[in-house]
């Protein structure tokens, strides 16, 4: 398909209408999706009034609800799924597989290792002090970044096209899930419980501390979004990529230990929230009909998949608040399977 | 090496691997017994009936069930890597693993099986019930558009997690089914229910491997792509539906048996792809041996390490699996790399020749 393009000197910009168009209407259903959350709740709002209390004009009360009790929430669900989003729209273009999610790269199994050991060892006697001053989110942190130094180093090590960097977070995540299975299996039930509900990724009692954690990973999608169109050559396969000059190694290896940081940040705050990285590159790519799922548009519907499902978690059995990680799936399968069953023109 | 064998020799290697891990798994135990004891048992010429419990009764099954399982999951991992074309694909893709999770936590909360043993029929059910659903949706997908194998690749995900996340919400609410899943999901050989489910299940094994050794030569055409298979006079219909129909066998039969062990039909196929040399026929008997191997070393290594408790095989193939399949994917990666430069050397050697000639 032949697109017009902008030209200004030098710069040129090819203008995708369809790219453009469905791009931004998922960041404005993703907006309006935000804006329905902080009005809901157990003080019903006006989505005007939650307007007005974004814009400093609302009541005390209304700044209080919207401001101080939900917008952590929201703010955190925008961020989780764009991180998510992203990183799997870089995994699978990198690989070159619709199946390559950064959950195959080690770094979730990681961050959980490290959750579910604090979780469990909290009443144990003999745990160590410093184990447990770091907290259940400051051992994801670690653990995540612990999983995905291993793998950046196995990466510099192996040097890789295709299929390795995969392989090597497959071996990276069958390790640190065999730690938590290992865990899960010896801990008390209640403690289990716990564990699997912060397993199944949950925004609930999350505030400032979680927030704060995440905001490091927003610069990182930044790079990774300037390195979109090297990154879009991957589409054509590596040969190609190399043949129009990108240096094929290094974009990969950058691209991943980018990506891995990332997920491993939000994976520490949410838990592994299912579902996202994997299914949100490909809603991106069949809404913006483009042949390779593209980074922005990603993020955008990785953030939108999990507020909406944050959303559905919240309000379905109010006042049981459900882990946002059972709902994505619920509300992303079906999606998935009708855009894979419609008629493509009908 | 196993890795650049001839097919044949790595066939014997693996045989031989087989044998040692099977006999290290009738001797290995926290009771001591000699094999001379041993081997009386399994002659039936023991009195010792405390030997006999042991061997017979204990030993013996886990050894069996979990040679089967590991081969039944390494053809299972082999088949759903070669029908959708993707050495990514394991055994779970195709929504069995998940199904069958389904079916173990709804029959503890349902029907109130207390027992991961009690829940082989459950389990067998949920995957055979999911992989259906897989099936059915890839083939609506597939008739509305030429998109091959990524139907079923993007059909078993979404299928798969719908049915993990209700899984999930099931053990949220309900601690006891937790108590019976967190058991079944490790994968563990350990107890009499591996023992008991494959003296049910067995056939479906059977069947299973019959259906996918019948399938190596299908299987060596469809990789050169859906349209020359097409050309080729290859149904891909009958092909596909074989080949799921062999994994939820398989597959299915394996989980219900000893839980869920992903890893280890993800990494055999992938342990002897090298020496099978692309043909198919050599690589799914490869994988069921390597399958049987990975999966009997794990147990007897669980045996050892916590004397005088065990460590569940799937913990074990995680923890000690996991690295070691980094050091195969590391040395492979290396020797290509060694290998490209070398060729990039003696290009750029010819190419400084080549002006000279002329």
């Amino acid at each position: 398909m032949s697109s017009p393009a902008l030209r200004l000197g030098p710069l040129s910009v090819r203008v995708r209408p369809r790219h453009l168009l469905a791009s931004s209407a998922v960041v404005v259903t993703a907006a309006a999706v935000a804006v329905v959350s902080l009005a809901v709740g157990e003080v019903p709002l006006a989505p005007a009034r939650v307007l007005a209390a974004l814009t400093g004009r609302g009541t005390a009360a209304e700044a209080l609800v919207v401001l101080e009790l939900r917008l952590p929430r929201v703010l955190l669900a925008l961020a989780v799924g764009a991180v998510l989003g992203m990183s799997g729209a870089t995994t699978q273009l990198t690989a070159g597989n619709a199946l390559a999610s950064p959950d195959l790269l080690g770094v979730t199994a990681g961050a959980s290792a490290g959750a579910v050991t604090v979780i469990v060892a909290a009443d144990r006697p003999g745990a160590s002090a410093p184990l447990l001053a770091l907290g259940v989110v400051g051992a994801a942190v670690l653990g995540g970044l612990v999983a995905a130094a291993l793998v950046a180093l196995l990466l510099w090590w192996v040097a890789l096209d295709g299929l390795q960097p995969l392989l090597v977070g497959v071996g990276v995540s069958a390790l640190f899930s065999g730690l938590v299975s290992g865990l899960l299996v010896s801990a008390s039930i209640d403690d289990a419980a716990r564990a699997t509900v912060w397993l199944t990724g949950s925004l609930n009692a999350r505030g400032a501390q979680e927030l704060a954690v995440v905001a490091v990973a927003l610069p990182l999608l930044v790079v990774l979004w300037a390195m979109s169109s090297r990154l879009s050559t991957f589409a054509l396969g590596a040969d190609v990529a190399r043949a129009l000059g990108t240096s094929t190694a290094r974009t990969v290896t950058t691209a991943l230990v980018i990506s891995v940081v990332a997920v491993s940040l939000a994976t520490a705050v949410a838990g592994p929230v299912a579902f996202v990285a994997l299914v949100a590159p490909h809603l991106a790519r069949t809404l913006t009909a483009s042949p390779w799922p593209p980074l922005g548009a990603s993020a955008a519907a990785g953030a939108l998949l999990v507020t909406g499902a944050d959303l559905v978690a919240r309000t379905a059995l109010a006042p049981v608040l459900l882990p946002v990680g059972a709902v994505t799936a619920l509300v992303g399968a079906p999606f998935l399977v009708w855009l894979l069953v419609r008629r493509r023109n009908p | 090496m196993v890795a650049r064998a001839h097919p044949a020799v790595a066939a014997a290697v693996l045989c031989a691997a087989l044998a040692a891990c099977a006999a290290a798994s009738l001797l290995v135990g926290t009771r001591d017994l000699g094999a001379a004891a041993v081997l009386d048992v399994l002659r039936g010429a023991s009195d010792d009936p405390e030997a006999v419990a042991v061997v017979a009764g204990q030993r013996l099954p886990r050894t069996v069930v979990g040679a089967v399982a590991g081969a039944a999951l390494a053809v299972g991992g082999a088949l759903a890597q070669a029908h959708t074309r993707n050495p990514l694909a394991d055994p779970g893709l195709l929504g069995v693993t998940a199904g069958a999770a389904l079916g173990v936590v709804g029959g503890a909360t349902w029907l109130g099986l207390g027992t991961a043993g009690g829940a082989v029929w459950t389990a067998f059910a949920g995957a055979a019930a999911a992989t259906t659903a897989v099936g059915v949706v890839a083939a609506l997908a597939s008739s509305r558009r030429d998109s091959g194998p990524a139907a079923l690749v993007l059909a078993g995900a979404a299928v798969s997690a719908l049915l993990s996340s209700v899984t999930g919400v099931l053990l949220l609410l309900d601690l006891s089914a937790l108590d019976v899943y967190r058991f079944w999901t490790v994968g563990s050989l350990a107890g009499a229910r591996g023992g008991e489910a494959l003296a049910v299940v067995w056939p479906f094994v059977v069947a299973g491997l019959v259906l996918a050794l019948a399938q190596g030569r299908a299987l060596d055409v469809l990789a050169l792509g859906d349209d020359t298979a097409r050309s080729l006079g290859r149904s891909l219909t009958g092909t596909r539906v074989t080949g799921v129909v062999a994994v939820v066998l398989l597959v299915g039969a394996a989980v219900s048996c000893v839980g869920s062990l992903g890893f280890v039909g993800l990494v055999a196929p992938h342990l002897v792809r090298r020496a099978s040399r692309g043909d198919h026929r050599s690589l799914l008997p490869l994988a069921a041996l390597a399958g049987a191997v990975l999966v009997l070393a794990a147990d007897v290594v669980g045996r050892l390490v916590v004397q005088p408790a065990e460590l569940p095989v799937g913990v074990v193939l995680g923890v000690l699996g996991g690295p070691a399949f980094l050091v195969v994917v590391a040395r492979s990666a290396r020797r290509r790399q060694r290998r490209s430069r070398s060729a990039r050397a003696s290009a750029r050697a010819s190419a400084r020749t080549a002006p000279a000639a002329r």
